[in-house]
């Protein structure tokens, strides 16, 4: 909520003609929800600090619905009046838009100067990497990086530290050049915007990161975190910020991705159920628990698959799997071939009868172990496809991956992880109660004595 | 003349076009009752006369139709009818719904319907037509009885037509809905007259035996009162002694005292005595044996009495049904051959088991009536509730034994078999098995999705229909499969809360005067104020042992209780952490004899479990915590930098002011969740406070008042005052002010002190004004805690007056609704209802609460 900019210029005094804010006024401007306030602490012909302070108005931010989904701090306690965030750019926006343009009506001259600069920032929130991103994103650019972590509350040191920080920054830098990093730089350290994210941004970001943003080595976790994680407004602002060296870059982000596909373990798991799926001759299939809709992705290709529904309890995950099959801009054929609906594996389903094979793709472990009784009567005793694909991590696998301590699971939603006996033994005592055959396949490279990373069970009806 | 046609039937009228069908329709029958095949071709084609669109409008007018009776409405269908095959559809709709047809014939002269038709300029086919129709209707005439119609009235003249006075609507026989009990319902007897004896006299019937003489067959039997019997058939065949039998059946059935409906054997009985060829099988030959001793006269009397036999009965008001082999929900209080056959032999599939046998279908699994259905029929070894059915033959002529059900009180009354009289062709159980789930249980494994997803509206007791839309299921779909408990265990949900109306001194937003002034307006004259504790929300189901949990819950291997959240999810990561909260909690429970006190063995108490901190530990730290940290961090160093600009001479106006005191609003903020928090590292730092004993067994203690609760926890408390905290609370007496004022100074004490609030509750845990229901309960919470709910600085006088414009009425209303589903829910599981019924309300509290509400009120 407090920017102080500092110089020890000489004369300190030249701060207030190249901010164009005279060193003894306190003065006020209009934010969306508040006011800023920019005045000087303290002033002489060696320093001179400026300070702009917020002074946001916490319920006129939570009223008339400003909290949507783009808001998503809306709450009616938050941290919003204290940090430096979006509302700290566009304070420096409006207080020093001539500074922050390059113009200086009475010493132009100064426009060109480095000076010696110190910012303080009360306070700023860390995003996830905390401290090393902050440095990375402000070290490549000349500065030095001074950070004070601040504990949650001192009568539960228990409780640890919290995400904010004091930031004090140094360097000797152009006026205009400092107040484009900060603005820039200030909401991506921050997860959140007060305003909704658009293709202006885009505009925005680009100008004020002219002449710096196009050499910084992270520009695309700035872009990326700047709109958001937007990811398709990030893909386009790194087209356009990098005219000319388009063809690389994109390529390289391209190749990138496809060796992330490579390696995906999800991936390989879900080409394998396709292939099983093919193989058990099945035209109607389930998806259960299809998520943003990746196997229905592949299913659709094939035409083996004359009906394909996708089923999840997530109804946000079946709005996104929609959005990414482009089911609204399907054909009234290929819309007649998929359906998605919600609904559980614990509650009995006609909609489900009747299909000649089910996918059941990292499902399970989502469900509490005393509501597997009732998944299997909706899938074995009730839906009864003819074949059934499900996959399951291996536990005795998670050794294999250094960062998981010991004991515990690959996902904090997993509510349990079997090892290979486990799984066999509760796929025999499927085939024993509903009259299904099984085998069994590694999912992933295998290791000796510890199996591959996942498991599958294909099931199929009659003995 | 009088036409006279059964309370639900399908009118059928047959007339030539210009018969005045329309108008006899108009005269006779409510406009909704009519359907007309002129309305359906006008509303399919814009014209009614349009003869291109008759296929259309057929089907609409047959769809309309179906949907009617399907709903147990008369309908009459007003279109020409003169050709069979018009007739027919109709005939199986008829059919297909349980009713019966009736044909209206208007048979009017020719001349006249061509008269009538020329004055219709509407109406500009040639008269070759009414020709062609009045052919057609003559053939008909004679036909109509073959086709099915059970009812058939010919007008032949306009006078005739004009003479029809009224159409009387009969009820039909098994429409005895005003007989509302209570009654003793008696399985199959089989001619065991000594166990039918003595379980008369264990209902408390006294029986005197006399001579035979006018409406008695030799007995007298006094019902103790206000009680009928009745008999759910087979009262003969295999046992001892079926002219017995029927001699005290009989006589209680004609003297009023009993109501009886046919079994099939009963039936096989009649037809040997009315001469027709049966084979003597099945019991029936000692029971024609044993009537042999008996005179014409009785066999007469038994034969009449059989004749007058009604296939079942709808009772109490529609909520009770009794049938020999029990009825399905389409087939209650309809009379065709179909239902009849239902009612003696249940659904079979035709095919004959290994016991030679017919192979039953059990209807009961998939019956969603409203009604109870009690029946008998198919031997079982134990009587047990199953989705609102239960089957009360407990196979006494096999040596089980005669059983009789009490309604309403649904209490069982069995006497044992003499012995064994008959074995049965499929061998029965009788060594009932205590640790298996019942079948109930074990359907309850699987709940529909059809049950709980889309737009649902709920009947609830206390307050009729409640609708809960389709994008709120959605919502509560993946919390309650994602997140939930079992949900066997989640027989309640609790309720939200409103807070008081908005106070009146500028000072407060809220404040105890205005949520006493709500029920005092109501005319309640003393109410209860509780402490409100602040931790979190906690619903306990337990059990005095495992045993119970998986003899009532339905429950294997999940120990002897659940304690969970306000949206279904465990209170406690650790389940060996929550079983041994649970065991000292029942423990507490046995060292006050609750358990006997109650006659239970499980318990839902509602309750608030702290610290705070325990449950809510990522809110507090993401949210609460980190604000106090940011603004603990950043409000010291801008008061610095306004103080220094000060000390330059810099005019800041109110600024400094401002910030003062928004530094000073935070570490008051941090206090406020702090006074919430400890650590815990055992058992004994929870502290469990329980306010209400929801239900036990047989009870939802709604009809208690909360004086009472709080007594009877107080009771619990005082056994483990290391986990368990009794909560204070004061009765105010709105009669005596100082009470009041006392109220108002307790209130302010304790939230001074850092507390929560207090909960303003009517003293009875139901209160009405006139018929409406009052809200449960409204909170008043602390100045220093609604820090936390709407923001460190909101009392500073210009927050403060902005939000004091808040609107009540949404939460009251969410209150007043979820309200009465989580009491619904209670109900229905004491009650035994099916899983799905419990869940259902359970599920629409869920859904109720994704509504969006204000989350600061």
């Amino acid at each position: 909520m407090l920017l102080n900019i500092t110089t020890t210029h000489k004369p300190a005094t030249d701060l207030g003609y190249l901010m164009h804010k005279h060193p003894d006024k306190f003065q006020s401007f209009e934010l969306s929800v508040g006011e800023a306030h920019v005045f000087y602490p303290e002033v002489s012909e060696d320093k001179a600090t400026l300070s702009l302070l917020l002074d946001i108005d916490p319920i006129e931010m939570v009223r008339g619905g400003r909290h949507d989904n783009n808001f998503a701090l809306g709450h009616y306690v938050n941290d919003r009046p204290y940090v430096a965030s979006s509302f700290m750019s566009v304070a420096l926006a409006k207080a020093f838009s001539s500074a922050m343009n390059g113009k200086c009506k009475d010493k132009p001259e100064l426009v060109e100067v480095k000076l010696p600069y110190e910012v303080s920032i009360s306070v700023v929130p860390a995003p996830r990497g905390g401290e090393v991103m902050i440095r990375k994103f402000f070290e490549p650019l000349g500065y030095e990086v001074d950070l004070m972590r601040h504990e949650l509350d001192p009568k539960f040191p228990e409780w640890g530290e919290s995400k904010y920080y004091t930031l004090k920054l140094k360097n000797v830098i152009k006026t205009r050049d400092l107040l484009s990093h900060l603005y820039v730089l200030l909401p991506t350290l921050d997860s959140d915007k007060h305003y909704f994210v658009n293709k202006e941004e885009i505009d925005k970001l680009l100008q004020k990161g002219e002449g710096w943003l196009k050499q910084h080595p992270e520009r695309e976790l700035i872009i990326k975190r700047y709109l958001l994680n937007f990811n398709y407004l990030a893909k386009q602002a790194i087209e356009r910020i990098s005219e000319g060296e388009t063809e690389e870059v994109i390529e390289e982000l391209e190749t990138n991705e496809v060796k992330e596909k490579k390696e995906s373990m999800h991936e390989k798991r879900l080409n394998l159920t396709l292939e099983k799926l093919v193989a058990s001759g099945a035209e109607r299939v389930l998806d259960l628990g299809c998520g943003e809709g990746r196997l229905l992705r592949k299913l659709i290709k094939n035409k083996q698959f004359t009906e394909i529904v996708g089923m999840d309890v997530s109804y946000g995950e079946l709005l996104k799997a929609k959005e990414r099959l482009y089911y609204d801009d399907m054909s009234p054929k290929q819309q007649e071939r998929i359906k998605l609906f919600q609904g559980s594996l614990t509650y009995k389903d006609a909609r489900l009868e009747g299909f000649d094979a089910a996918a059941v793709v990292e499902v399970i472990e989502h469900l509490d172990l005393n509501r597997l009784r009732a998944f299997e009567r909706v899938l074995f005793e009730c839906a009864q496809p003819k074949t059934v694909v499900l996959t399951t991590p291996n536990k005795e696998y998670n050794v294999m991956w250094e960062q998981l301590p010991a004991e515990e699971m690959r996902h904090n939603d997993h509510r349990f992880e079997w090892t290979r006996q486990e799984f066999m033994d509760w796929a025999q005592s499927i085939t024993e109660k509903y009259q299904y055959t099984v085998v069994f396949l590694p999912v992933g490279e295998e290791v000796e004595n510890i199996g591959a990373p996942s498991q599958m069970a294909i099931f199929t009806y009659g003995n | 003349m009088e036409i006279k046609v059964p309370e639900l039937s399908l009118v059928v009228l047959v007339g030539t076009s210009g018969s005045g069908k329309s108008t006899f329709a108009k005269k006779h029958f409510k406009r909704t009752e009519i359907v007309s095949s002129d309305e359906c071709r006008a509303l399919v084609s814009d014209d009614e006369n349009n003869q291109a669109a008759t296929g259309d409008a057929f089907e609409v007018l047959h769809y309309i139709a179906g949907k009617r009776l399907k709903n147990g409405l008369l309908t009459v269908v007003d279109a020409t009818n003169v050709q069979k095959e018009s007739r027919k559809p109709l005939v199986d709709l008829a059919k297909a719904h349980h009713c019966l047809p009736v044909a209206i014939v208007l048979n009017l002269p020719e001349q006249v319907c061509l008269e009538r038709n020329k004055k219709r300029p509407d109406r500009d086919f040639g008269p070759h037509v009414i020709k062609r129709q009045s052919q057609q209707l003559h053939k008909s005439i004679r036909n109509l009885k073959d086709e099915g119609f059970r009812h058939i009235f010919i007008l032949k003249s306009e006078a005739e037509i004009e003479a029809v006075a009224e159409i009387k609507r009969e009820k039909l026989y098994n429409d005895k809905k005003e007989e509302k009990g209570p009654f003793d319902i008696i399985g199959d007897v089989h001619g065991c007259y000594e166990e039918l004896h003595e379980l008369l006299l264990k209902l408390d019937y006294k029986i005197e035996e006399v001579q035979p003489s006018g409406n008695n067959l030799g007995f007298v039997v006094t019902p103790p009162e206000g009680r009928r019997a009745l008999f759910l058939g087979d009262l003969i065949d295999r046992g001892p002694d079926s002219p017995r039998v029927l001699r005290l059946v009989m006589s209680m059935v004609r003297s009023g005292v009993a109501l009886c409906v046919p079994g099939n054997h009963d039936m096989k009985l009649e037809k040997y005595l009315n001469g027709k060829q049966v084979q003597l099988k099945h019991g029936l030959e000692f029971t024609v044996q044993q009537l042999e001793g008996e005179s014409d006269v009785f066999k007469n009397e038994v034969r009449e009495f059989l004749r007058g036999l009604v296939s079942h009965y709808v009772l109490d008001d529609g909520k009770l049904v009794v049938a020999h082999a029990g009825l399905k929900e389409e087939m209650q209080g309809r009379g065709s051959g179909v239902v009849r056959s239902f009612c003696l032999y249940g659904e079979t599939t035709g095919e004959i088991d290994e016991f030679g046998l017919p192979v039953r279908l059990n209807w009961a699994k998939d019956y969603r009536g409203n009604a109870k259905v009690v029946y008998g029929h198919t031997p079982v070894p134990e009587a047990e509730w199953f989705n609102k059915t239960i089957d009360i033959d407990t196979g006494c002529v096999f040596g089980g034994k005669l059983t009789a059900l009490k309604y309403p009180e649904e209490v069982l009354v069995s006497v044992k078999a003499k012995k064994v009289y008959a074995e049965p062709s499929r061998p029965i159980n009788f060594e009932a098995q205590s640790t298996t789930l019942s079948a109930q249980q074990e359907y309850d494994d699987l709940l529909n999705i059809a049950d709980v997803t889309g737009k649902r509206i709920i009947q609830t007791r206390l307050r009729n229909n409640i609708t809960i839309k389709e994008e709120n299921s959605i919502a509560a779909l993946e919390i309650m499969s994602r997140f939930a408990v079992n949900p066997k265990w989640l027989v309640y949900l609790p309720p939200t809360m409103s807070p008081c109306a908005t106070s009146a001194l500028p000072e407060y937003l809220e404040h105890p005067a205005e949520a006493l002034t709500y029920y005092q307006k109501k005319g309640m004259s003393k109410v209860i104020c509780e402490e409100k504790h602040m931790g979190s929300r906690a619903v306990l189901v337990l059990c005095k042992d495992e045993a119970t949990a998986i003899s009532r819950f339905g429950i294997t291997n999940e120990g002897i209780g659940v304690c969970y959240t306000r949206t279904g999810r465990n209170f406690f990561n650790d389940p060996v952490l929550e079983q041994a909260f649970l065991a000292r909690v029942n423990n507490a429970l046995t060292l006050c004899n609750f358990w006997e006190r109650f006659q239970t063995d499980w318990v839902c108490l509602d309750a608030e479990l702290m610290p705070w901190s325990a449950k809510a530990q990522s809110l507090l730290k993401d949210q609460y915590a980190s604000v106090g940290a940011a603004a603990g961090a950043a409000l010291p160093e801008v008061n610095k930098a306004l103080q220094a600009a000060l000390a330059r001479g810099i005019d800041l106006g109110p600024a400094l002011e401002k910030f003062q005191q928004k530094e000073a609003t935070i570490s008051k903020y941090v206090q406020a969740y702090q006074n919430y928090c400890w650590p815990v590292h055992s058992l004994d730092d929870y502290k469990l406070a329980p306010f209400h004993v929801l239900a036990t067994e047989g009870q939802v203690h709604v009809d208690k008042s909360h004086e009472w609760h709080m007594i009877e926890i107080a009771e619990i408390c005082k056994m483990d005052p290391q986990l368990m905290r009794a909560t204070p609370y004061r009765i105010v007496d709105f009669e005596d002010e100082a009470s009041v004022q006392a109220t108002i100074q307790w209130w302010t004490d304790l939230t001074q002190k850092g507390g929560e609030g207090m909960v303003v509750k009517p003293y009875d845990f139901l209160a009405y004004s006139k018929d409406e229901l009052l809200q449960p309960a409204i909170k008043c919470r602390g100045s220093e805690y609604l820090r936390i709910i709407y923001g460190p600085e909101y009392d500073m006088h210009q927050h403060l007056k902005r939000l004091k414009n808040r609107g009540l009425n949404g939460k009251q209303s969410l209150a007043m609704r979820e309200f009465a589903l989580s009491i619904e829910a209670l109900e229905r599981f004491v009650r035994k209802e099916p899983l799905r019924r419990t869940h259902e309300s359970v599920f629409a509290i869920l859904a109720l609460e994704s509504e969006e509400v204000d989350p600061r009120l």
